[in-house]
């Protein structure tokens, strides 16, 4: 097991090199950053200033090497638009997103899963085809319309639930809901083609001829097992989960990192979007290697061999 | 019912309703299992076999699987007409089953200790730890090396013949006074197969237990089985002791199969097989339904289904021309 994590830790950090390379490459491919981080004003001074400070003046290769030196020790440069370290940024932000994140991820875990079971319990008749099409329903709806919706309904119409920005409880309420949608239908229809699968397998039957009750046979023997594929197809959930907090927190007017991404987009505050790309990546390395652990637990063909 | 009988079956059918039909997978199966004996239930690939023995332990797979008629006595009641909670307590406990494939019979995700340990404890509910004392012998029980060390491996840690001696252990650990062994070595290697017989028949004699054996191979009935009965079609065409029936086999299709097993001596005879394939169980002759491939068939027997009749010391046969050899 420890071999194991010692093997996912390292294939993480050569992805994250590899990711700053991308990062570092397109932003020499679009022309000097400098025109791009320095504000319309600038003076020929400031220009040479920041090539000098940002080691803008060498050849690619040390260029690479500066920004490389840089990032190892903890700076990503300075967003040109807040003035302040991009590093500082992300982290004073991050917080409000891993605040909404995991509710998400548990909306869908104690809504998603059971309902897959039950489906696949009730598989073809009305129950199934309800469920069915409420998940595709939820896997359809882009995020945003979603946000949009819920607010014009339970905020503008009903009054019910406030409209964005954080706040008390009720506050998480709405964009938890428009961040888990996706992942809560994912979830469910995973579970259940899974779920179909496993109950047809032989030991499941050998479970029932054991003489064991269906309670134990559906939600010990075969959940677990239907739980394997959906950690393989974590990836697509975790890529999911980012993009959508971007909407997500934009719609909501929620100060997390999705937002700062957006604004990093819209104002082309370009070190900070750099340093975005670069510490969401290592956000969702680590989820993965998390993800990675789990799933070497509950499959131990991966955690044994 | 005989004082001996644990296990009668009557008229037992079982069919697929499927849109395009009624596929008759076992219609009208009829036998008795004896205390303390094997009986061995040969035929075809796809003549119902499993399916009987599916049906007796009401795990019928889904998909349109409904047995509509017939009995299961155990010990006297009938269980197909139990409450499904009833029907639980008897599995595992008066009733067990092995299955083909040890490969797929284990649950992955799960140590060989506690799939054991669930198996024991509705027989013995008791602490964990004793539990787990338990599922050691169990597993020394069915021969296993080193069981200490086995307790908490994972089934893909070892071998398929390593992994039916553990589904066995887990059929068996519930004591049944009957166990249906569907086809437990076609999986294995040849040389494992041999050791898997001697096991349950070592077992089979310690206990005292009924088997119903399933198997293809005339040569493992000979060597695992008290009786034998011959299914084809969804039927039994042919049951008596295993001497009886390998000196005097009554049914042609009975006479094929035997000779169709190589035999170990002499010079290698060419391997006879049966000409023809068996009839579509969507849509069976009205008559004997393996007269479309016998030699011996008449107008008679394509036209009417020849009753069960009893032709020696328990031996019965459904054929025709069962007095033409
Ligand atoms: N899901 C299904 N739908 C329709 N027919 C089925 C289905 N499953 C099985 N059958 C039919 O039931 C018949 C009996 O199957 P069964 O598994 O009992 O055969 P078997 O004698 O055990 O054969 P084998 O030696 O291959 O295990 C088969 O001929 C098959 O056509
Ligand atoms: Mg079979």
């Amino acid at each position: 097991m420890g071999r194991f994590i010692v093997r996912r830790l390292l294939h993480g950090l050569v992805l994250l090199f590899m990711v700053a390379t991308v990062v570092f490459v397109l932003g020499r491919l679009t022309g000097n950053p400098v025109d791009l981080m320095l504000p319309e004003d600038a003076t020929a001074e400031d220009r040479t200033r920041l090539i000098k400070s940002l080691g803008l003046d060498g050849p690619m290769h040390t260029q690479f090497l500066v920004f490389i030196g840089n990032a190892l020790q903890g700076d990503l440069g300075t967003s040109i638009r807040m003035r302040q370290p991009a590093v500082d940024l992300f982290f004073s932000r991050l917080p409000n997103t891993l605040v909404i994140i995991p509710w998400a991820i548990l909306l869908a875990m104690v809504v998603g899963i059971p309902l897959g079971v039950v489906a696949a319990l009730n598989r073809g008749n009305m129950l199934d085809r309800g469920a069915g099409t409420i998940a595709v329903l939820g896997i359809a709806t882009p995020n945003f319309w979603l946000g949009i919706v819920l607010i014009f309904v339970f905020s503008v119409e009903l009054g019910w639930l406030p409209s964005g920005r954080m706040g008390g409880p009720e506050h998480y309420v709405l964009p938890v809901i428009t961040l888990g949608t996706f992942l809560t239908a994912g979830f469910m229809r995973l579970t259940r083609s899974s779920m179909l699968d496993v109950l047809e397998s032989e030991f499941v039957k050998l479970a029932r001829i054991k003489g064991l009750s269906e309670t134990v046979v559906i939600w010990k023997h075969c959940l677990r097992n239907a739980m394997i594929p959906l950690l393989t197809l974590w990836g697509v959930f975790v890529g999911n989960l980012i993009t959508g907090a971007i909407v997500t927190e934009t719609v909501f007017a929620w100060p997390g990192v999705g937002r700062l991404t957006y604004e990093a987009v819209i104002y082309r505050d370009f070190p900070l979007l750099q340093a975005v790309i670069i510490l969401k990546s290592i956000l969702i390395l680590s989820i993965n290697l998390l993800v990675d652990i789990l799933y070497a637990y509950v499959d131990p063909r991966i955690r044994l061999s | 019912m005989n004082q001996d009988t644990v296990l009668q079956v009557r008229d037992l059918a079982t069919y697929f309703e499927l849109r395009r039909g009624v596929v008759k997978a076992v219609d009208g199966v009829s036998f008795d299992l004896r205390r303390g004996e094997v009986l061995g239930l040969v035929g075809e690939s796809g003549c119902g076999k499993s399916l009987t023995a599916l049906s007796i332990m009401r795990l019928l797979p889904k998909g349109g699987a409904r047995t509509v008629r017939g009995e299961v006595r155990l010990g006297g009641e009938n269980i197909l007409e139990l409450p499904a909670s009833r029907m639980r307590d008897i599995r595992g406990r008066r009733i067990s089953m092995i299955l083909q494939d040890p490969q797929t019979s284990l649950n992955p995700v799960f140590t060989i200790g506690e799939q054991l340990r669930e198996a024991i404890f509705r027989r013995a509910p008791a602490k964990t730890a004793e539990i787990m004392k338990e599922a050691v012998a169990a597993l020394r029980r069915v021969e296993i090396a080193a069981p200490e060390s086995r307790i908490s491996q994972y089934p893909h840690q070892m071998s398929g013949g390593m992994k039916q001696r553990v589904v066995g252990a887990i059929a068996m650990s519930g004591e049944p006074q009957v166990l249906i062994a569907d086809e437990p070595t076609t999986a294995l290697d040849v040389t494992i197969q041999l050791q898997y017989l001697k096991l349950l028949k070592r077992l089979q004699t310690e206990t005292g237990m009924a088997i119903l054996f399933i198997t293809h191979d005339f040569g493992v009935v000979a060597r695992m089985c008290d009786r034998v009965a011959v299914m084809y079609a969804g039927r039994i065409v042919e049951c008596g002791p295993v001497a009886e029936v390998f000196e005097r086999p009554a049914h042609p299709y009975t006479r094929a199969l035997i000779a169709s097993v190589p035999k170990m001596t002499g010079e290698r005879g060419r391997l006879a097989t049966i000409e023809g394939q068996p009839p579509s169980l969507l849509d069976l002759p009205p008559g004997c339904r393996f007269a479309p491939r016998c030699n011996l068939a008449e107008p008679q027997c394509i036209a009417t289904y020849p009753e069960t009749a009893d032709i020696g010391p328990a031996h019965t046969v459904s054929c025709w021309r069962s007095d033409t050899r």
